[in-house]
């Protein structure tokens, strides 16, 4: 029985996989160095650069990726030369530790005051209760309303 | 209180972080190379290609590495100053010509002065990718030991030659 889902789970990753197309050169090439930082001009991705360093790193990528290199590997090659700057996205570091979880610190903070600021509220609304007194003023104040409205169009009309 | 001290805390720590921003250099990206060994290279000489030299003949002195180019502009600023200080004969400079034809840097070389011990000559780049060169001129300090001290980029100016290079070399060679 266990060999029978093995086999039949092997059959479909298999399957899936010959589905899959498979990613060419100049694919694995744009998706790479579009997470790469361009150097020269920092606000562009390798991808997108034109810089003369960038199309150097660029043709250096290919070079490794003919030469059998993973995607990480090729990136760590760049790291060690460009340092961390070059990835768009940083690794997980002591240094960029707050970069990483600094938002989701902010947002639980933001949630912690929400809740404290609507607690609160809630707790001024509950003090006051409802008693035949003010019911009967606040009667009062809606008829008083009416009468008020009432005088004004009085007023337009002349 | 602290319906006025809180936002008046976070609006001082935030314009601490922007005046903090606004004075760092964002091309000044620091070097994962410093204290590192510096990358292996074989390259032809400038002045006779048939010879090679290699990390391994500069290994047991301090040296410098000042990566230029003819075509590039900002070297012509810090090129005085390296003959300069070439003259004083404390240190051996060697020269990264980096993407250039032999030609048009010789007649450079000739024009402006030559303060390199050696050029040594990277026409498709591929040195200056292993020593993470992105902005030509740069500069480095190797030990004794082939390892990476100190790197500027873009043009020495006469006070990072005064107050970081000299004294560097100087402490570097007083070393074993």
């Amino acid at each position: 029985m266990r060999t029978g889902w093995v086999v039949l789970a092997l059959w479909v990753s298999a399957s899936a996989w010959a589905g899959q197309p498979q990613p060419d050169e100049e694919q694995r090439l744009r998706t790479l160095s579009a997470e790469l930082r361009c150097l020269v001009c920092q606000n562009q991705s390798l991808a997108d650069s034109n810089a003369e360093l960038a199309v150097d790193l660029r043709n250096q990528v290919q070079d490794l990726m003919r030469s059998g290199k993973s995607d990480q590997e090729i990136k760590d090659y760049l790291v060690q030369r460009y340092g961390d700057f070059v990835l768009y996205r940083p690794p997980v570091k002591s240094s960029t530790v707050v970069l990483w979880i600094g938002p989701f610190v902010l947002l639980a903070l933001g949630a912690v005051a929400m809740l404290r600021y609507v607690r609160s509220r809630r707790r001024t609304l509950h003090v006051l209760p409802i008693t035949d007194d003010r019911l009967e003023a606040a009667r009062q104040l809606l008829v008083g309303g009416d009468e008020v409205s009432g005088t004004q169009r009085k007023d337009d009309s002349t | 209180m602290i319906r006025f001290g809180l936002p008046l805390v976070v609006f001082l720590v935030v314009v601490g972080f922007l005046y903090k921003g606004l004075a760092l250099n964002p091309r000044e990206v620091p070097s994962p190379l410093i204290d590192k060994p510096a990358p292996a290279f074989s390259m032809a000489r400038l002045d006779d290609p048939a010879q090679r030299v290699t990390h391994e003949d500069l290994r047991g002195k301090v040296w410098i590495l000042n990566v230029w180019a003819s075509w590039c502009v900002a070297c012509l600023q810090e090129h005085p100053l390296l003959v300069e200080y070439s003259r004083g004969g404390n240190v051996p400079i060697y020269g990264l010509n980096y993407k250039d034809q032999r030609e048009l840097a010789d007649a450079w070389l000739l024009k402006h002065g030559n303060p390199y011990t050696a050029s040594l000559m990277d026409p498709d780049g591929k040195v200056g990718i292993d020593y993470g060169v992105y902005g030509v001129p740069e500069t480095f300090v190797i030990d004794k030991q082939g390892v990476i001290r100190f790197k500027q980029i873009g043009p020495v100016d006469p006070g990072v030659l005064r107050d970081k290079i000299t004294p560097l070399v100087q402490r570097l060679q007083a070393q074993s």
